[in-house]
């Protein structure tokens, strides 16, 4: 707590005017409205601060003060107060390209809603006015009434399509846009030449129909992806993570990492987690990068040698210049094959740009060969024109449009109760593809932090006693200790002995914590490691007590109940770890997996998986380390816990939460029905040209069946997509 | 038929003002956080405000 009081947050306070600041914060523990109630009136009772508000969705709050009351730690202080920790969060500039492309499509689907709207209303008079008593020119001016409306609207809300379809066209490729451009262009220039000739139908409706709909769907992907990003945001802000900076004028500061720039210079003491990646410029150390390559053996570390954001820096205090901080250049090994998996991964095509590659050839050559019939059965060319552009407007895909980003929503939902943030929606579709699980080890089938191993060993009072002085030591295995022991009270006048321990004088004698040497525990220490061997040790002596805590990778607690669901559903199941034989054997036995490999480089983890893809096997990646990151972005689908490094979450195509590895059968579930919901759904499309087009060719499709067909076809897809919420009874 | 002379542009006028109140509540944030304000109508947080005395009982909305 101390440490987070010092934390100096200037990096992320905006600057309003004279004297006022503003800063958002993500807030841990915000679940109902009691809360949001709380914080908002706690803070605002605060003198000094003048607007405190909760965005619920995104679990953060503005806060708005007067800095010649108040420094930002203390706003975050007072948050603490009432029983909220608060971390600062500065927004990226992709986040707020992200709004406003979002605010764009909703001002387009706003403008498309008007001109629906008041251009139906002309057009439900013409076809009542058709069927009794209008007169020809009240329809004519009705006709141009609705052109003055649609032509407008439709360049202004038709842009995002116009723009993709012309980027398509550019690159020689096809997408969904393009029969969708080429429908409302050709649909709107018919009906303003069908209106100069004073005919009894015009589009105009049809056309910003269609633009309406379909921004609907294009605005529900858009949300997905927007509220996985700002989850994923906050998350890596409650992590909280650190870094202490050492300024020019040699003192020094705690800062988030978001806030440390390349260049800078910061202190690692020992025991602390590198927070950056950086060069060592000062100190000689051993560094623990388990969490980062798997491997368990400690690596040198001297002046010169490059360190990464995750490990533990394990004797001596290093000082490290910053290469780049959370975004996270690393390995060049590692990056190169980043950058190569990530392509091959792109050629991947979606379903609905397939769809798309199937449907725009058939929907082009039925309307030509319409065209052609009418001609040859010696209707008048412009008829002939006119019937063949209704079959190219009937066609339009509105129904597609909405098929599939419609599911990826309510599926996404249902996920991100689950306990999945899904990072891309397309990740759903190859998710229900997969039959081949690759596992990591560390930190993805065991729990990311070190458990205690032998609680059969000591007995309690020594635990109690360890449990308490160890919640006075920064070192990440006594943190350990202190969290398995559910220790409580630490005692008081501590003294931490860098690299060595904690110790402290308690009823006249000395009881200390920390390694063999510290703690006079040599031989005890050296029995332990032949019954723990890959075991990390923490000894304790009080007086002639003496225990020895072996802490170490232990399973998740429902590992093997999620194996055994995963076989049971069909999947081949593998690990594939950088650790050594001997741990990797011992964990893939005791989950019943048959085939494991061990000491694996990240190139050769990848070389497996392009193995398997050659075997025809549609591989799911599941890790956590840097060294998974290439793997996880070549692999058919990925999934990475939240606790993983920062370039293997952007790697991954989902995140799952918690301690549990129960998410990922959950999200292969949700996944495949999910994937049936879309199949469902381009499937009723196709059923749907089955009984709108011959009525197209026939020439019989007027604007009224179009507009009846269209808007029902959406309303039908919108629907079966909801199903994807109701949740297994599992 | 003379009466559509006013109630056209009465319509589009009502579309309009639609699209305006539409346009403003996007600017003014509204859209921001979906969820917040359905959960703010529960909170009690008007009936704080210390009450006016009651000669002059007004229907203040702050």
């Amino acid at each position: 707590m101390s440490m987070a009081n010092a934390i100096d947050c200037s990096a992320f306070i905006r600057h309003l005017g004279p004297g006022r600041a503003s800063m958002d914060i993500a807030v841990d523990g915000i679940r109902c409205a009691g809360c949001a109630t709380a914080i908002e009136r706690g803070l605002a009772n605060e003198p000094g601060i003048s607007i405190a508000r909760v965005n619920f969705a995104l679990k953060r709050v503005t806060v708005e003060w007067d800095e010649a009351k108040l420094a930002g730690a203390q706003v975050l202080q007072r948050l603490r107060d009432i029983g909220y920790q608060g971390y600062p969060f500065a927004s990226g500039a992709a986040d707020g390209n992200e709004a406003r492309a979002s605010a764009h499509l909703l001002r387009c689907l706003g403008v498309a809603a008007f001109g629906a709207m008041n251009i139906m209303l002309l057009s439900v008079s013409v076809w009542s006015g058709n069927a009794s008593d209008i007169t020809p020119e009240t329809r004519d001016l009705f006709h141009w009434l609705s052109a003055l409306i649609a032509l407008p609207v439709a360049a202004y809300s038709g842009r995002p399509f116009f723009d993709s379809a012309l980027a398509a066209l550019r690159n020689r490729s096809v997408n969904m846009d393009v029969p969708i451009t080429l429908g409302i262009v050709l649909a709107l220039g018919m009906s303003v030449v069908q209106t100069m000739q004073h005919a009894e139908h015009a589009y105009f409706d049809s056309a910003v129909m269609l633009i309406f709909f379909l921004l609907i769907g294009r605005l529900l992907d858009q949300m997905m992806r927007k509220r996985a990003r700002d989850m994923a945001a906050n998350v890596a802000a409650l992590r909280a993570e650190t870094a202490t900076l050492i300024r020019g004028d040699g003192t020094t500061a705690v800062l988030p990492v978001r806030a440390v720039n390349p260049g800078d210079r910061v202190l690692v003491m020992p025991g602390e987690k590198i927070s950056v990646d950086g060069r060592v410029i000062s100190g000689r150390s051993h560094i623990d990068q388990s969490l980062v390559t798997g491997e368990t053996a400690h690596m040198p570390a001297a002046a010169g040698a490059r360190v990464y954001g995750g490990t533990v820096n394990i004797d001596v205090a290093l000082t490290i210049e910053v290469t780049a901080s959370h975004e996270g250049t690393l390995l060049d090994e590692v990056e190169a094959l980043l950058t190569q998996a990530t392509t091959a991964r792109s050629k991947y095509v979606l379903l609905a740009d397939r769809a798309a590659r199937l449907y725009a050839p058939f929907v082009h050559a039925t309307a030509l060969a319409t065209f052609i019939g009418w001609m040859l059965a010696g209707e008048p060319w412009a008829h002939a024109l006119i019937i063949a552009i209704t079959v190219l407007i009937i066609t339009c895909p509105c129904a597609l449009g909405l098929a599939i980003p419609a599911v990826q929503i309510t599926a996404a939902g249902t996920l991100f109760r689950s306990g999945v943030l899904l990072r891309n929606g397309d990740a759903i579709e190859r998710l229900a593809q997969a039959d081949t699980i690759v596992f990591d080890k560390t930190g993805t089938l065991t729990l990311p932090q070190a458990e205690w191993l032998n609680p059969g060993d000591v007995p309690a009072h020594i635990c109690e006693a360890a449990g308490r002085l160890a919640m006075s030591s920064r070192h990440p295995l006594a943190q350990a200790l202190a969290h398995a022991l559910n220790s409580r009270n630490p005692y008081d006048n501590v003294e931490e002995v860098p690299g060595s321990g904690v110790r402290v004088m308690h009823d006249g004698m000395e009881m200390t914590l920390g390694g063999a040497e510290f703690c006079a525990a040599n031989d005890v220490i050296a029995q332990a490691q032949r019954q723990y061997p890959g075991a990390s040790f923490v000894a304790f002596r009080n007086g002639n007590d003496v225990a020895v805590f072996a802490l170490g990778q232990k399973l998740r607690a429902d590992a093997p109940a999620v194996i055994e669901a995963l076989k049971s559903r069909g999947f081949r199941i593998e690990i594939l770890s950088g650790d050594c034989d001997k741990a990797v054997a011992s964990i893939a036995r005791e989950l019943g997996v048959t085939g494991y490999l061990s000491s694996v480089t990240p190139a050769s983890k990848i070389s497996r998986l392009e193995t398997l893809r050659q075997q025809g096997c549609k591989t799911l990646m599941v890790g956590d380390g840097l060294n998974d990151a290439p793997a996880l972005a070549a692999a058919h689908v990925s999934m990475s816990p939240v606790s993983a490094a920062h370039l293997s979450q952007t790697a991954a195509d989902a995140l799952f939460l918690g301690e549990n590895l129960g998410p990922v059968v959950e999200a292969i579930d949700i996944a495949r029905r999910g994937h049936r919901l879309m199949i469902q759904n381009l499937w009723f499309a196709v059923l749907y040209n089955f009984v709108a087009v011959p009525l197209a060719i026939a020439g019989l499709a007027t604007p009224l069946i179009a507009a009846i067909a269209m808007s029902s076809s959406s309303m039908v897809v919108t629907l079966n997509a909801l199903r994807a919420r109701i949740r297994s009874a599992a | 038929m003379n009466v559509i002379v006013i109630l056209l542009p009465l319509a589009l006028m009502l579309g309009f003002a639609g699209l305006a109140a539409f346009l403003w509540s996007l600017n003014t944030g509204q859209f921001d956080d979906l969820e917040g304000a359905g959960w703010r109508v529960l909170s009690d947080d008007d009936l704080q405000t210390p009450r006016p005395p009651p000669a002059s009982v007004t229907n203040e909305v702050s």
